[in-house]
């Protein structure tokens, strides 16, 4: 088989399992499998970013939250339909994302870091300002009647599974897609040696903006899924806590590999909802998993498969 | 009280802000000076310090003196050893790569943060300052008779208070004198300048490191330690400290030592200023957003030189 061939295989064989475990597993599994599928999407927003472009941005929160907020505002205040809200949220993220990227793209390196953290801090403390509309950390609640997607009702079991996985199949195969085209081996290019590819040509600042636009959208979407299927809207995933996760995730699963990301948050996932039944202090999990992580595997889960049984992984 | 007062009294709460800023910031200049890394976990340093404060005035009892004394020498020394010992077991395995040291880091920060939840507890704790007397200030002002002395209601600063401000000039003071003229000063400005120079002259450079780390870290418990009788210790007071001190190194030019007391200063007494005359969390909006926008258009910082 080419390698091409075992690629599309190896995806496709993950989206026809994640098919049949709602047709296996218990209901308890099969919930936490739309969560998990829903904050994939939220990782491979930022696998795009740091993974191939090589930008670690500890903000991503941000877009997230300007989706979820976009999705949940409009549909609380303004009383439109899911579909519209939805657009609305995805707007929120690209246009965030474009600012973002016009103005954080000056910096380099650390200073990157921390000007995304401190964006996303900004939004944060904006949303908490806001607290009349918004109701700060504690949140508010989409009302059942209010998700109706059409007339699908995605507050069953079986409606939320459906709709998470055909969001992540989409976000996967066209990720997938973009990680194989000649965009994407340019931003792979620069994250490599970014002053090498300038040198060859490529105008690297416009490919950086298009993977910060990119990759906060896809996190945006995730942010609006996550509103329009759970019916919750809160500060916390607006907090800074919000942004490493899906770093951990990603550095878990494999940072620039495509099936990295589901990998990072399906594991995580468990290891957290494990250790969740022994202490409240389950973030320890976390902290323990990134120093282990970043000391013995730092190219994560699937870079140990690349390297054991799979070298053609994307 | 009038506007003269007013602006009089923010700008004392203003100073003693600064005065914890300066050392938290300087612990984290010091470290991303030498080391050339930044170390996420600074606020966590910081949150130990307090606690250890808490634990050492609780054991020894009696005067709150003598428990406020003892955590001043104790807290720094133990989260210094702590700081040393994660940088041999850690940071030094990973060779100090700069993004693998941010998530080594962030790592290090939730298993601090949440090893002191399982065993200190999600309560504030307050620690009873060694004195506390209140000083009212005088303010002048113009009236028919000329000048006058007059003793606005409110008008006040505490003892404890103006010693948080003296003691923290003199850490400063005492920390520079250590830079310049100690043998242990010359070797981390050697190691800073060149650590390949410096290993090749004998400086055993990973020595240096854990050492720069630790005092890093004890300078941020000491912070604490200062900060704990006015703000009570908890197990999240360590992020509103790390994002100032950030704040305050990146402003005043990444590895700078004079840039970061002189934006310590600056940002400590804004942020006072600010935050008696608006809502807390708009000048916070403010004041993060305005250091990402100078982060943007002048990356270098206040002191910082121009990378080529």
């Amino acid at each position: 088989m080419t390698v091409a061939g075992k690629i599309n295989t190896l995806h496709f064989g993950i989206l026809l399992f994640l098919l049949a475990c709602f047709f296996i597993l218990p209901a308890y599994h099969v919930g936490a499998l739309s969560r998990i599928m829903v904050l994939a999407i939220y990782a491979i927003g930022l696998n795009i970013l740091f993974g191939y472009t090589g930008l670690l941005s500890l903000g991503h929160a941000m877009f997230f939250a300007a989706g979820m907020y976009g999705l949940g505002l409009s549909i609380k205040f303004l009383g439109v339909s899911v579909i519209p809200a939805f657009g609305i949220g995805i707007l929120s993220a690209a246009v965030l994302s474009v600012l973002v990227g016009l103005l954080a793209l000056r910096t380099v390196g650390v200073s990157f870091m921390i000007v995304t953290l401190m964006f996303a801090q900004t939004i944060y403390l904006v949303v908490l300002y806001f607290g009349e509309y918004t109701r700060g950390d504690e949140g508010f609640v989409l009302q059942q009647a209010e998700r109706m997607l059409l007339n699908f009702d995605v507050t069953t079991e079986a409606g939320r599974y459906f709709v998470a996985f055909g969001a992540f199949s989409i976000c996967l195969i066209s990720f997938a897609a973009l990680v194989q085209s000649s965009f994407g081996k340019r931003l792979v290019a620069i994250r490599e040696n970014e002053e090498r590819a300038r040198m060859l040509g490529y105008d690297v600042w416009r490919y950086k903006l298009l993977a910060v636009i990119i990759s906060g959208t896809v996190s945006g979407v995730a942010g609006a899924l996550y509103a329009l299927l759970f019916g919750y809207v809160g500060a916390t995933f607006a907090s800074v806590q919000y942004s490493i996760l899906p770093l951990l995730w990603v550095l878990l699963g494999g940072a620039g590999k495509t099936i990295g990301p589901l990998i990072g948050v399906a594991f995580m996932f468990y290891l957290i909802d494990a250790s969740s039944a022994y202490t409240s202090a389950y973030m320890l999990i976390a902290g323990l998993a990134l120093v282990i992580l970043t000391m013995f595997a730092p190219r994560g889960i699937a870079g140990i498969l690349q390297a054991k049984v799979w070298p053609w992984l994307p | 009280m009038d506007f003269g007062p007013h602006l009089m009294l923010a700008t004392l709460e203003g100073t003693v802000i600064a005065s914890i800023l300066v050392l938290t910031a300087m612990g984290l200049s010091i470290v991303f000076g030498v080391m050339r890394v930044v170390n996420v976990a600074h606020g966590e340093f910081f949150m130990l310090g307090a606690v250890l404060a808490w634990y050492v005035s609780k054991m020894l009892g009696g005067h709150p003196a003598i428990g406020f004394a003892a955590a001043l020498v104790i807290a720094p020394l133990v989260v210094g050893l702590i700081a040393a010992v994660s940088d041999q077991l850690i940071l030094k395995r990973i060779n100090y790569d700069p993004d693998r040291t941010i998530v080594g880091t962030i790592g290090i920060l939730f298993i601090i943060q949440q090893t002191t939840l399982m065993t200190f507890g999600p309560e504030a704790r307050p620690v009873e300052a060694p004195f506390n007397q209140r000083l009212a200030l005088p303010w002048f002002e113009f009236s028919e008779g000329g000048l006058q002395m007059i003793w606005p209601w409110g008008l006040s600063i505490t003892s404890y208070k103006l010693f948080v401000i003296f003691a923290a000039l003199t850490v400063l003071l005492a920390l520079w004198l250590f830079l310049t003229r100690t043998k242990i000063g010359l070797i981390m400005r050697a190691t800073q300048q060149d650590s390949e120079t410096a290993k090749a002259f004998g400086v055993p450079v990973g020595t240096v490191y854990s050492c720069v780390f630790g005092l890093g870290a004890a300078l941020a418990a000491l912070g604490a330690v200062l900060v704990v009788p006015i703000q009570q210790a908890h197990y999240l007071m360590g992020a509103d400290p790390l994002l100032m001190a950030f704040t305050v190194v990146i402003i005043g030019g990444l590895g700078s030592l004079p840039g970061t007391v002189i934006a310590a200063f600056l940002i400590g007494m804004s942020d006072g200023i600010i935050s008696v005359f608006f809502s807390p969390t708009l000048a916070q909006i403010i004041a993060t957003f305005l250091v990402a926008m100078i982060l943007v258009f002048r990356p270098q910082g206040l002191m910082g030189k121009a990378e080529t």
